[in-house]
């Protein structure tokens, strides 16, 4: 057996080479690149010319990259909690394997494997003043007296694609709890039945409690992903009205690809990458730790 | 006389059943108003699709068709370069994702399962870094380096940016996949005097196949969805992939929008998923659960 053992190492190391070579070359490699993109001032037709920080102070004192940055950071602290209790919710309701309950679980989840572009334009339609059943809906129910107009406004816009990306996200943390809830002791829960318990007591003193690391987890990936959003902007608001609905991305996708400005776009993206890695770096240990269990 | 004796016990039980019913009542209720507010965006978009295109822009709505009517898809099949171009170009940039998540993440999976290798756990974590570095911010110095080549604007190109995408997920899933693997199965094998690429294509791949369907779904899936990739890697119009169709639908010819067409357009976007999804379902809920729950 020990004789085998470096060959063995040899053998196994050409297994994970070719997935190593592929992060070296199109993931690492474009870091160095984008770190040392972000101190000149390149742009697409030309330029290159060393600035040092030059960028990241730019960054500093630039107004609408704040605007961006604390936009995005209210769509995640909004959006999240949303997500999480309504998924929770779903989560309890369908939680038994009923008939009924599977395929509510189904129609939930169907908007999850659709992509956020065909998502979102189905809902620019459906918040539209003039063709838009949700205008229509909301007009006949006598909710509202006349169409609203949801893109004019930076507020209202705001709520279209929150209430979109609600549609279209919800079934992925119901999943994930409702995993959470099948996998507790049925001990436990009949224990409490016994003692007792009634259902609410149930669920916030065993099932939520019991969830914790699940529930955190979830918050994690989907607050990761409401830090990233741009499709959603990009084709429902395309920022406006007046800037007011731009993302981070959507910044550095305007300093990079509309405006041409690569260095300052690349200092953009790594100010960016830093705030995500706080959020992926505790999305990696927990999710080691539950391995290692 | 039986009846007589139970009647005491009767009422007892029923009092306490009828909350009970009540409360399935009620949570059956519940779920209906569920299935139908999830449901009712797709559903309403399939019915506008189907609308003459006089139909779908008239102001205000109807919330059915009038009368059915295929020109909105018709005039999607002939939009720019022809629906068959997109559709053809997204499903190229799909496949061959595809093909490079599970060409590159089944053997890493064997790999790290499989072998007692020195620092791999350290492998194991550069491998998932494109979960803590974004895309998103790698973009640019991508586009420069794939503009360089050639690979701007070809299938190859996009799907590359979509394997970065897919290749933590995937090289996770496949250890956990290859570590499942009894033990004496390997042994079996080492013993018939099978060489690690044997045991690999002999007897564990057999064995990982619920594994590779899920990176294989995943893969389809994300790539098909993708958008801004695809937006900066693919701008001349013969090389859109059908997101970035979606978006050119709606920008319409002379700056009106086109409703119906968009519809059109956007129940074409989610056949694909909706279908895969629906023969699927099992594979995706358990790649979605995979580091999650256990």
């Amino acid at each position: 057996m020990k004789r085998t053992r470096p060959s063995n190492q040899w053998q196994g190391w050409l297994y994970v080479s070719p997935a190593l070579l592929f992060v070296g070359v199109f993931v690492l490699i474009p870091l160095f690149q984008l770190v040392a993109m972000s101190t000149t001032d390149r742009s697409l037709l030309g330029g290159g010319r060393f600035i040092g920080l030059g960028n990241y102070i730019k960054i500093w004192n630039d107004a609408g990259f704040w605007r961006a940055l604390m936009f995005t950071i209210k769509y995640t602290i909004v959006l999240t909690p949303i997500l999480m209790v309504l998924g929770f919710a779903l989560a309890l309701l369908t939680a038994d394997n009923t008939p009924l309950k599977r395929l509510t679980r189904t129609i939930v989840f169907l908007p999850v494997v659709i992509g956020l572009s065909s998502s979102s334009l189905l809902w620019f339609w459906l918040f539209d003043e003039q063709v838009g059943l949700l205008n229509k809906l909301m007009t006949d129910l006598h909710v509202i007296a006349q169409p609203m107009v949801w893109f004019v406004s930076a507020d209202l816009a705001f709520w279209a694609v929150v209430i979109s990306i609600t549609w279209k996200v919800l079934g992925f943390g119901m999943v994930l709890f409702i995993a959470g809830i099948q996998s507790i002791d049925r001990e436990i829960m009949e224990a409490a039945v016994v003692d007792g318990a009634g259902y609410w007591t149930r669920v916030f003193r065993i099932i939520l409690p019991l969830s914790r690391r699940i529930i955190l987890l979830t918050t994690l990936v989907s607050a990761i992903g409401s830090m990233l959003a741009f499709d959603q902007f990009y084709i429902m608001t395309s920022g406006g009205p007046r800037g007011q609905t731009f993302t981070a991305v959507y910044w550095i996708y305007q300093n990079s690809f509309v405006s041409f400005k690569l260095g300052y776009g690349a200092a953009l993206s790594i100010v960016l990458t830093v705030i995500i890695l706080v959020f992926s770096t505790l999305q990696i240990a927990l999710t080691a730790r539950s391995q290692a269990r | 006389m039986t009846s007589a004796v139970l009647s005491p016990e009767a009422p007892a039980v029923i009092a306490r059943r009828r909350p009970q019913a009540r409360a399935a009542y009620l949570i059956g209720a519940i779920s209906i108003g569920v299935i139908a507010i999830m449901g009712a965006p797709i559903v309403l978009s399939a019915l506008a699709s189907v609308k003459t295109a006089a139909d779908a822009s008239a102001a205000p709505p109807h919330y059915l068709p009038t009368a059915l009517s295929f020109e909105n898809y018709a005039k999607v099949t002939r939009f720019q370069a022809g629906l068959a171009t997109y559709v053809g170009n997204s499903a190229l940039v799909a496949a061959i994702a595809i093909a490079a998540c599970l060409a590159i993440a089944a053997p890493a999976g064997y790999g790290l399962a499989r072998f007692a290798l020195r620092g791999k756990e350290v492998a194991f974590l550069v491998l998932l870094a494109p979960i803590m570095i974004p895309y998103q911010a790698i973009l640019t110095p991508l586009y420069l380096d794939f503009a360089k080549v050639g690979l701007v604007n070809t299938h190859l190109g996009l799907a590359v940016v979509h394997t970065i995408l897919q290749l933590p997920f995937s090289v996770f899933l496949m250890r956990s996949s290859f570590e499942a693997i009894p033990r004496e199965i390997e042994e079996a094998a080492v013993i018939d005097g099978c060489s690690t690429w044997q045991r690999l294509t002999r007897v564990f791949l057999p064995l990982t196949i619920p594994g590779l369907v899920t990176v294989a779904l995943f893969a389809f899936i994300n790539s098909w969805n993708e958008f801004l990739a695809a937006l900066i890697f693919m701008n001349q119009d013969t090389s859109f992939t059908v997101p970035i169709l979606l978006v050119s639908v709606r920008a319409g010819k002379f700056g009106a929008v086109d409703w119906g067409a968009l519809q059109a357009s956007v129940i074409i976007s989610i056949i694909p998923c909706l279908a895969v999804y629906l023969v699927l379902q099992r594979y995706y809920i358990s790649g979605l659960l995979s580091g999650a729950v256990k």
